[in-house]
């Protein structure tokens, strides 16, 4: 039987005005994430039908899962629209369900079915509970409702509907630049604000030699890690040692990671405006470490009118490992390679910052701007889907 | 040439030793160094990892490469013992192990049980099930044995192994991996080498479930696991990686191929008086030992190669012995033992070469 999968917009948004511009969206990302895959999208008013082959169907339902803006799915069978077949294919069909108690919900769009919906109901109902057995009728609380669909050209039977991902179609907000260091939060933080329909691209600031090219590689497989929820991720690599070394030089040790995040923000609101993102986005979370205090914020924040966007900036951290193990980055975070955070953390790096006293530090690297601006310059784009067919796949 | 000694080793294919010349010229480097030439060589080496436990079906991480089968055997024995030393030290196996087996558990402090063969010499598995209850620590069993090409069902074994005790199923996979179905679900330890099937000397591996505890032979720094020590022989690994693919792409159609040649020299040995085909009927097709009366192997061997037909006595491996122990102890037949000979087959021999081989037997050796 000819199965497809069936996406109801109803819970895509509540605003009828978006909904073209969310099912376009939304279309095209299903389309993108099954190119290689011989699929049929079909469209109509309230719903969306996806016609796929039955032996590549472990693997779409996977993709559907990775897609955002699909909040449930049901898998539907297509049959003939006329009351034998109906009840021939519901009977096929019941043998791979599980449930103890259901109801019948009949939809007749075709008006010239000889019978009504009313009608209709309990000879289906008797059908399922004459064909399988320990099951009854509650139409208050059932297990599962079979849904009957009878329109001109066929007829759909669904079950229960599947969970998907849900959040909002991916690019539907525009763009925003993400933050990406190599550790835990910075890829949820990522994957969060995709789920709210931003498209990101990373950027990721590179501090060698006193960082590794393996560390570049682990930001690397995060972004491809990040790639299964979207199409792909541009990836700026930011050249910081410079400017890192500066601040080392110069500022008191316990202003050093104030000072460079301060950088790091200048920098990032360079490149939104550079890359006409409209906002930027972290894995900054309150509290976890000092530059992550209220205060440390505020005096970090300072530096841009830009929003920025913290998705993680409530959670615990056990929140966000169960999120990063979720979406497979956390196994890739844990690797042990410094990052430009990371490498020159100085021993006691000041909690209660004042906006008075960074500026005093900031004022010992007094050409900072220009620095900064030959950073920007030589900031790069590294396509990881061309990283990935690397030269060497021939050899093996 | 007629080259029918694939079990001792295989040619080397040509694809796979170009990838071997071109990864030593192009990623030379230790792939643990930090620079970026290391970093290649990593990124290489990895991406061969992963194919190689993409193709058998378990985990990057489970994968050790080792320099031989007989290394991969020494260290799951050895291996095992030393990680779990408060495990009874009884080992069950069968008569039909290979040397770097049968003489490692010898020399070992352990107790060896035989599990018995049935008439096919398949383990038998109600005697498995029956010595499981003497709670020993490994179960050590040949896939294919090398010197007749029994095949054990080691699924079946594995699968017996987990639901009636907590012993730990090592194969050797040596003579099995590219010629037959392997199905690696069951068990914990897994050893194979390149050579076998067209790939280079030197290169094997040996795949330990994640799950496993092992002591390293060899300790030493960083490496490609921590389960061996030694600088990563990336060009190696890498083309492990290449005839593995290589291999397991045209098994079905090989696997088809020597089946056919088999069962000609089959029919055409058995009806030559002198010989007695020692391989059982539903062995692997690869490998096809049998005695000749009255002619002692060594002449046996030296005047075929007088005609260009390469063949062996017994395994390469237990040459020195002055009969085959493995036959012995199955037939109980000191003659057969001290006859045979074994032909093994490899993917590029074909039926022409059996049926040239058959000629030159009636015509000029017997």
């Amino acid at each position: 039987m000819e199965k497809v999968i069936l996406i109801k917009y109803g819970e895509l948004t509540t605003k009828k005005g978006n909904r073209n511009f969310f099912v376009k969206t939304l279309t095209n990302n299903i389309e993108n994430k099954l190119k290689e895959f011989p699929i049929k999208i079909e469209k109509d008013n309230s719903r969306m039908y996806i016609h796929y082959e039955d032996s590549f169907e472990t693997t779409i339902i996977n993709s559907i899962h990775q897609i955002f803006g699909i909040h449930s799915y049901h898998i539907a069978y297509v049959t003939k629209s006329d009351l034998e077949s109906i009840k021939q294919d519901l009977i096929s069909t019941l043998q791979e369900q599980t449930f103890s108690t259901f109801k019948i919900e009949v939809k007749r769009s075709d008006k010239s079915f000889p019978k009504t919906s009313l009608e209709l109901a309990p000879i289906f109902g008797s059908v399922v509970l004459k064909n399988k057995e320990n099951i009854k009728v509650d139409v208050n609380n059932p297990d599962t409702i079979i849904h009957i669909e009878i329109r001109k050209e066929h007829t759909y039977i669904y079950y229960n509907a599947y969970k998907g991902l849900g959040g909002y179609p991916m690019g539907i907000q525009g763009k925003g630049l993400l933050m990406l260091s190599g550790g835990i939060d910075s890829p949820v933080a990522g994957f969060l604000a995709m789920k709210r329909g931003i498209k990101i691209e990373a950027v990721y600031f590179e501090a060698i030699p006193h960082t590794s090219l393996e560390a570049r590689e682990k930001v690397i497989t995060l972004v491809k890690k990040l790639e299964k929820y979207t199409t792909d991720i541009k990836l700026h690599i930011v050249p910081f040692t410079k400017i890192q070394e500066e601040i080392y030089k110069n500022v008191s040790p316990n202003y050093v990671i104030t000072i460079m995040r301060r950088m790091m923000y200048r920098i990032m609101a360079s490149l939104c405006q550079k890359q006409k993102a409209k906002v930027l986005i972290n894995g900054e979370s309150i509290g976890q470490v000092a530059s992550q205090t209220l205060s440390s914020m505020y005096v970090i924040n300072n530096v841009t009118t830009i929003p920025v966007i913290r998705p993680v900036a409530c959670l615990d951290k056990l929140e966000i490992i169960d999120l990063a193990k979720k979406i497979d980055t956390y196994e890739t975070s844990i690797l042990p390679y410094e990052d430009c955070c990371t490498v020159f953390v100085p021993k006691h790096p000041i909690i209660n910052p004042t906006l008075e006293e960074t500026l005093k530090e900031e004022a010992k690297i007094p050409n900072y701007q220009e620095i900064l601006d030959e950073t920007i310059a030589n900031t790069f784009v590294l396509k990881t889907k061309e990283n990935a067919k690397d030269s060497y796949q021939d050899l093996l | 040439m007629i080259y029918f000694d694939n079990s001792a080793t295989t040619k080397v294919s040509k694809e796979v030793l170009d990838s071997f010349v071109k990864t030593n010229d192009q990623f030379f480097a230790n792939p643990n160094s930090l620079h970026k030439l290391g970093l290649e060589s990593k990124k290489i080496m990895q991406a061969a990892i992963d194919q190689v436990a993409a193709l058998l079906n378990v985990k990057p991480q489970e994968i050790i490469f080792t320099s031989s089968s007989s290394e991969s055997n020494n260290l799951a024995i050895k291996g095992v013992l030393d990680f779990y030393p408060k495990r009874h030290r009884l080992i069950l196996t069968t008569i039909l192990e290979h040397p770097s087996i049968s003489t490692t558990l010898e020399n070992e402090n352990v107790e060896i049980v035989y599990l018995k063969l049935d008439q096919d010499y398949h383990v038998d598995l109600e005697d498995l099930k029956e010595k499981l209850k003497l709670d020993p620590i490994l179960v050590t069993i040949n896939h294919v044995n090398s010197e007749l090409g029994v095949i054990q069902d080691i699924s079946q074994i594995g699968k017996i192994i987990k639901e009636n005790s907590k012993a730990i199923f090592h194969v050797d996979g040596t003579q099995s991996l590219t010629k037959i179905p392997v199905n690696l679900t069951n068990v914990d330890l897994f050893s194979a080498t390149a050579h076998k099937f067209n790939g280079l000397k030197g290169i094997a591996i040996l795949v330990k479930k994640e799950k496993i505890g092992l002591t390293p032979l060899i300790s030493g720094g960083a490496s490609q696991t921590i389960y061996r020590a030694g600088t990563p022989a990336v060009p190696l690994i890498v083309s492990f990686a290449k005839a593995l693919r290589l291999a397991l792409a045209t098994e079905q159609e090989a696997y088809n191929k020597i089946k056919i040649i088999n069962n000609y020299l089959r029919q055409e040995l058995s009806t030559i008086m002198n010989i007695t085909i020692n391989s059982p009927t539903d062995a692997s097709p690869y490998i096809l030992n049998f005695s000749v009366k009255g002619i002692k192997p060594e002449t046996f061997i030296h005047k075929l190669e007088a005609k260009d037909v390469i063949l062996s006595t017994k395994t390469a491996c237990s040459a020195k012995e002055d009969y085959s122990k493995t036959i012995y102890q199955l037939t109980n037949n000191k003659e057969l033992s001290k006859t045979s000979v074994r032909l093994s087959l490899g993917k590029d021999n074909t039926l022409e070469e059996a049926k040239e081989f058959i000629k030159i037997l009636r015509k000029e050796i017997l």
